[in-house]
Parts: C-alpha cells; sequence; structure tokens
C-alpha cells in the first residue's frame, strides 16, 4: 500500500534533484528553466497527496492553478533566453554575471 | 475718545507711510509738508487729551481697539491705556517731535536723503506713542523694539559712513542685551498671572508678592525681585544705564536732530516711563529697588565725569544725557516716580534744546564739532547763544529754571530715602551736580565765549541760522525755562498722576517733601540752605577758570593728573571690555564651535563619517556579490533550510 509517507518522500527527492541541477549546472540556462519546472512539479506532487488523503478538493485545484502559472513562467523564461542568445551569443551560465558588485 | 486714541497714533504712521515710500511723488517740500502737518495732528490732539485730563476732570481710560489673537486664555491684542502719565508723556514726545521737525527742514536742506529722513522721524513718533500709550506688555514690547529699530536707522542714516555703521550696530546688539532681559521679565510677568494686560496684572500684584522660584534644593529666589530686575535690564538697555551705556555715546554719530529727539528727549527716557508704569511691580521688591538705585546713582555720577574730558560737542551733551538719565534711574531707586517722570519731562525740554544748539553751531561751522577749533561764536549765533544758556541753566539747575525744580526736589528725595544704597547714591547725585555744571560750562565757554580758533575760511561765513532753525530753539527755550514753576506743584506733590503711579506709604519720600513745601519762592528759597546749589555755582566758576580765564590751569590740570585724565578719555575701559572680552570671547567661542563643532562633529563626524560608512560596508559586501545565479539560489535555499530547521527546533 503507497501511503502518504512514500509520496512525500518521492516529492522530496524530486524537489532536491531540481534544487541540485540549479547548483551544479554550469553550462545551461534552459537546464535552470527545467529544474524550476520539476521544483514546481514537486510542489505539485505535494498538493495532489494531500489533497487525495485528507478528502480536500482545493488542494487539487491548486494544482492546476500552478499548471496554468508555470506554463506562463515558462514561455516568458523561453522568451527572455531567446533575446538573451540574440544579445550575448551564449546562452552559458558561467558568463552571465553582469550582476557582480 | 477712541477715535481721537487712533488718529494720534495713526498720522505720523501714515505721514511716515507717505514720506517714505512716496518720496519721489511728493518730493522733498511734500515730504516734510506731509509729516510736520501729521506730527502736528498728533500733538494738538494729544495736548486736547491732557487738558481733558487735567482741566476737566476726564477719568483715565482703558480700551482695546483690537484684538490680534487669543491663545490658551492670553489675549495679544492693541490698546490704549490713556491716564495722566501717559497723557503727560505724550504731550512732551509729540511737542519734542514736532519741533525736531521744524528744525530738520533747516538742518537737513542739503541732504540727498531728506525724504528718509522725514519718514524715519515721523515712524519713530508712531512707535514711541505706541510704547507709551500701550496698555498691554505685547505692545509695550512692540514700541519697544520699534524705537529700536528706528533708532538703529537713524544712527546709521549716513551709512556710507564706516563709524555710522559700526555705531548703529553696537547700538542694536548692545540694546538686543537689554531686550533678553525684558523679554525674560515679560515671561515671568505672563507666567505667574496668566496675563500681559497691565490691569490684570497690577490686580494680582499679592499673588505675585507671595511667589517664588526655586532653583532647586533650598535656594529659592523671590519672583518679584527676579521679574523686576528683568525688566530693569532691558531699562538699561534703552535708557543707557552702566554697563550697557556704552551704545549711546556713539550714536552720536547720526544726524544731529536725531540726537535731540531720539538719544536725548524721548527714546532713552523709555526706560525710565516703563519702571515708572510697573510701579505696582517693583514697589514689591526692596532688593530691586536698591539694584536700580545704585546703577542709576553710578551712572549719574561716573558718566558725568566723561563730559569733562571729550572735545566733541555732540558727545559732550551725550554723556550728560547718559548722567540725567542716571538721576531719573535714582529718582526711580528710591520709589520716587513722579520725580523721576517730571525730571524726563524737564530733561526733554532742555536737552533737545541743547542738542538743537549744538546743532545749529555744527551747522554754522561747516560740520566741524571738535570744541577745539571754536569759541567767540556769541557774537555771530546771538538767538543760539541766549537760547543754549537758557537749555545749559536748565541743565545745572539754576534756581527757577524747570531742571532746578526737578533735579533739586529729586535730591531732596534721595536724602530721605532709607533704603540700602541711598547713601551712595545721595553722594553721587550731590558730586553729580557740580561735575554737570563744571562740563555744562565748559562745553558752553568753549563754544561760544572766549576768542574764535576756527581758521579764517569757517569765521568768514559764521552767521546765525536761518528760522527754521532757531524757532524751535526758541520754542523750547520757553519750556525749558518755565515748565517747572508752573507744573512742579501738582506733579510733585500733588495728585498729578492719580493711580498711574502708585507708591507704598512706607517708601513714600516724596510726601515729606511735600508737607514742607510752601509754593515755588520758598522752594527756591530753601534750595539756598542747601549744598547742590553751592556746588552747581563752584561748578560754573571752575569752568569759568579752568577752561575761559586761564586755559593753562587745565592743561596743567591735565599733567598733574595724568592717570585720571587717561582713565576718563579710555571711558573707563568699558569699550576695551567689551571688545577684547565679550566680543573677543564670542568669537573664539563661535570660531571654536565653528572648527570642532561643525567642522569635526557635524561635517566630519556626522555627514561625511556616515558617508564613509556606507562606502566601507558596501566595499566588504560587495565580495558576496558574485554575479552568478546559482549562488543566489544556494543563498536562498540555504536561508530557507536554515529558517525551516531552526522552526523544526523550536517545537
Amino acid at each position: 500500500m503507497i501511503g502518504l509517507t512514500e509520496v512525500l518522500t518521492l516529492s522530496g527527492i524530486l524537489f532536491a534533484i531540481a534544487v541540485a541541477g540549479v547548483f551544479l549546472n554550469r553550462k545551461n540556462i534552459i537546464i535552470l528553466l527545467m529544474c524550476i519546472e520539476l521544483m514546481l512539479l514537486a510542489v505539485n506532487f505535494n498538493f495532489v497527496a494531500f489533497s487525495r488523503f485528507l478528502g480536500d478538493i482545493n488542494g487539487q485545484v491548486f494544482v492546476f492553478f500552478i499548471l496554468g502559472v508555470a506554463a506562463a513562467e515558462a514561455a516568458i523564461g523561453l522568451a527572455i533566453l531567446v533575446v538573451l542568445f540574440r544579445e550575448r551569443r551564449s546562452i552559458n551560465v558561467e558568463d552571465l554575471d553582469s550582476l557582480q558588485g | 475718545m477712541e477715535s481721537i486714541y487712533l488718529t494720534i497714533v495713526l498720522a505720523p504712521l501714515i505721514a511716515s507711510i507717505i514720506a517714505g515710500l512716496g518720496a519721489r511723488i511728493v518730493g522733498r517740500s511734500g515730504a516734510h509738508t506731509v509729516t510736520i502737518l501729521g506730527v502736528a495732528i498728533s500733538f494738538v490732539l494729544s495736548a486736547y487729551v491732557l487738558e481733558k485730563m487735567l482741566f476737566e476732570g476726564m477719568a483715565p481710560e482703558n480700551v482695546s481697539v483690537y484684538t490680534w489673537l487669543v491663545s490658551d486664555g492670553v489675549k495679544l491684542e492693541v490698546g490704549f491705556l490713556i491716564d495722566r502719565l501717559s497723557a503727560m508723556m505724550m504731550t512732551v514726545v509729540t511737542f519734542v517731535s514736532l519741533m525736531v521737525h521744524i528744525y530738520t527742514v533747516g538742518y537737513m536742506h542739503e541732504d540727498p536723503g531728506y525724504q528718509r529722513f522725514f519718514s524715519y522721524i515721523s515712524l519713530f513718533t508712531f512707535s514711541m506713542l505706541m510704547l507709551v500709550m500701550a496698555n498691554n506688555f505685547m505692545q509695550l514690547f512692540f514700541g519697544w523694539e520699534a524705537v529700536g529699530l528706528v533708532s538703529y536707522l537713524l544712527i546709521g542714516f549716513w551709512y556710507t559712513r564706516p563709524t555710522a555703521i559700526a555705531a548703529n550696530l553696537k547700538a542694536f546688539i548692545v540694546n538686543r542685551v537689554g531686550d533678553f532681559g525684558f523679554v525674560l521679565g515679560i515671561a515671568a510677568v505672563l507666567y505667574y498671572t496668566g496675563s500681559l494686560d497691565y490691569a490684570t496684572v497690577f490686580a494680582q500684584t499679592d499673588r505675585f508678592a507671595g511667589a517664588q522660584i526655586h532653583l532647586g534644593g533650598t535656594v529659592a529666589w523671590s519672583a518679584i525681585t527676579f521679574t523686576c530686575i528683568a525688566l530693569f535690564v532691558g531699562a538699561m538697555g534703552k535708557s543707557a544705564q552702566v554697563p550697557l551705556h556704552v551704545w549711546l555715546p556713539d550714536s552720536m554719530e547720526g544726524p544731529t536732530p536725531i540726537s535731540a529727539l531720539i538719544h536725548a528727549a524721548t527714546m532713552v527716557t523709555a526706560g525710565i516711563f516703563m519702571v515708572a508704569r510697573m510701579s505696582p511691580l517693583f514697589e514689591l521688591s526692596e532688593t530691586a529697588l536698591s539694584t536700580v538705585l545704585i546703577i542709576g546713582a553710578t551712572t549719574a555720577l561716573f558718566m558725568g565725569l566723561l563730559g569733562i574730558v571729550d572735545n566733541d560737542i555732540k558727545r559732550v551733551i551725550a554723556y550728560s544725557t547718559l548722567s540725567q538719565l542716571g538721576y531719573m534711574t535714582v529718582a526711580l531707586g528710591v520709589s520716587a516716580y513722579s520725580a523721576a517722570i517730571f525730571h524726563l519731562m524737564t530733561h526733554a525740554f532742555f536737552k533737545a534744546l541743547l542738542f538743537l544748539a549744538a546743532g545749529s553751531v555744527i551747522e554754522a561751522m561747516h560740520h566741524e564739532q571738535d570744541m577745539r577749533v571754536m569759541g567767540g561764536l556769541k557774537k555771530y549765533m546771538p538767538i543760539t547763544y541766549w537760547t543754549c544758556l537758557i537749555g545749559a541753566l536748565a541743565l545745572i539747575g539754576f534756581p527757577g529754571t524747570s531742571g532746578f525744580f526737578s533735579k533739586d526736589a529729586l535730591i531732596d528725595a534721595v536724602h530721605g530715602s532709607t533704603r540700602f544704597g541711598a547713601g551712595y547714591a545721595y553722594f553721587c547725585v550731590v558730586i553729580g551736580v557740580f561735575v554737570t555744571a563744571l562740563y555744562t560750562f565748559r562745553m558752553f565757554f568753549m563754544t561760544f565765549e572766549g576768542e574764535g580758533r576756527m581758521d579764517h575760511h569757517t569765521r568768514e561765513h559764521l552767521h546765525e541760522s536761518p528760522w527754521t532753525i532757531w524757532l524751535p530753539l526758541v520754542l523750547l527755550a520757553i519750556p525749558s525755562a518755565i515748565a517747572g514753576w508752573l507744573t512742579v506743584k501738582p506733579m510733585l506733590f500733588g495728585d498729578f498722576f492719580g493711580s498711574s503711579i502708585q507708591v507704598l506709604p512706607a517708601h513714600d519720600v516724596l510726601g515729606p517733601i511735600g508737607e514742607e513745601f510752601g509754593g515755588q519762592v520758598s522752594f527756591i528759597g530753601h534750595a539756598f540752605a542747601s549744598p547742590p546749589l553751592y556746588l552747581a555755582a563752584a561748578g560754573v566758576i571752575a569752568a569759568f577758570f579752568f577752561f575761559l580765564k586761564k586755559p593753562e590751569l587745565a592743561d596743567a590740570a591735565q599733567r598733574r593728573f595724568g592717570w585720571l585724565h587717561r582713565i576718563l578719555v579710555e571711558k573707563y575701559g568699558f569699550d576695551w571690555f567689551n571688545e577684547h572680552v565679550i566680543a573677543a570671547g564670542a568669537r573664539w567661542l563661535g570660531g571654536g564651535l565653528w572648527h570642532y563643532g561643525d567642522e569635526v562633529v557635524i561635517d566630519g563626524i556626522a555627514v561625511n563619517g556616515s558617508a564613509r560608512l556606507v562606502a566601507w560596508f558596501g566595499s566588504v559586501i560587495r565580495f558576496a556579490q558574485s554575479g552568478y545565479l546559482y549562488h543566489y539560489a544556494f543563498a536562498m535555499i540555504l536561508g530557507l533550510a536554515s529558517l525551516l530547521l531552526w522552526l523544526l527546533w523550536r517545537t
């Protein structure tokens, strides 16, 4: 039987992978965006799990909101990425340090 | 009656505005016509009010014209308290002012600032009337400051002369010192009585008398003593009492009509008037009255001595003014307020006369003020000579003149007083009589008698002044000669001032003199049996010998008593002290505050210091700003994780 603990563990692992991806990835900004999507998915997973086990449908409604926002965010992120590439001829994360103090 | 009072005050103000702001439009003759008309209206109406007071038994009036504002129950308003004291002051002020206006037409006729001058003196008349007619401390203070301002403007009337600018600045600053005390006094009155209105304040004297100021511990001051001394500090500034007298001799830089009007006859007596007006308060404090007495006595004698060594004709009269103001202050100090006001009135006439006569001489001498190059003017300017002689006789107290009655009564009053310091004051005023006679007739002999010491060119142009100059001299000579005779009985011993001056029965020094008073003639007879008359005669004789008959005697005395002469020429070092201790100290303090307070603390630490701190902090913090997204994300996650851990650990 799959209980709440197992689902939460899976979601935690997904989130941790995403965080590790953000830190470890030095090459490609697309991977960064994908990692952020993965984090959101992990969160969605939590919502669905609690909704299921607490018998509250509101959690699943939230998941739809998050999916919508995530889609919009991915669209904007990719658009920025395209502009960035035109400007810099590179999407290498290590080159993007113009915020340095 | 209210409209009459308003007209008295406003006529000079309107005239001043027309002559000042409309100077181009009205021109020179328009300016003097309108201002003389304004002051003449004031004078006629003041005389009318005084006449109604004296002969038709009009009761004192206390009218409020306009309420400016009410704050927490304290009313600030414009109002007039018209009783015999203020009616008399109004008449004297407007009369002398009118004389000076007429005189100015002749005296200033060549001056490019003609309209400006008339505007200023009319403004002065307005301010002085506001001061004497006030029924509350607020308006008194307004008039007080306004006359100070006009005095400042007029001392510096010839603003291209550096000495005039230095003198008006000095007058203004020294008066600020006095005004500081005055404001404190008014504040104390307001604090203890909750009102600025004379009538309300004087009705609460019982409560006021018992109040004390606690200075922590067991030290306590009597509130009334503090208040009175603070008010008197204001009077010391305005009426030029030691040690705040230093501005008055320097104020002679102004045109002569101003010296006559402001710095002799009226404005400088504002302090005397104010103390007399506050007599219900001053009566309650023996300590304050003793202070008044001692300061007045010191001024009366020691400032008179300075007149003996100065060679500037106007300055000699200025020192004489200081000395006479000292006499008035002494009278205030022994509770003989009416004697002080009486002397104020007679002094206004004869001192204005002396100044205007000096102005006439200066005009004839082509603006030469040094008496050493004068002499023998008697035959060139007979009218000036005779009027000046009347003024000089009144000043030294020649029997029968106005100055005789006021000064003799004043000295008698001091003699009869038992107040602390009265012995010293009596000594000062009696010796002062000799000194007064000496310097007055020294001035008189050096100017009018003997051989002329002027150069040939000046001698050729010597002539009597035009009628606009000699007419005021004659008109002032009349009251100088007879005003005392006419008014001594009601003013000093009668009920002239009624309730406007209050003297406690125990302090009444004029009462016993009044009981012996048997008419003017016997008063003169009585004077022959007392020292002042002989001292005055001795002074005149000494002046005659030293400065006319045998001038080499004066030179010998000067060599013999060189150190004394030096002290007098240095004016006891007051100017030196002010310059090297007070002014230098203030500059040193200012320099210190500027360097350490402003440059080091505010600029260095507070302003630039905080900027440097932020810059240093930024330079440290910038190492954390790598610009890489993953560093920022890592910091965020780390922070989030530690926050969660902390929450977890807490529960």
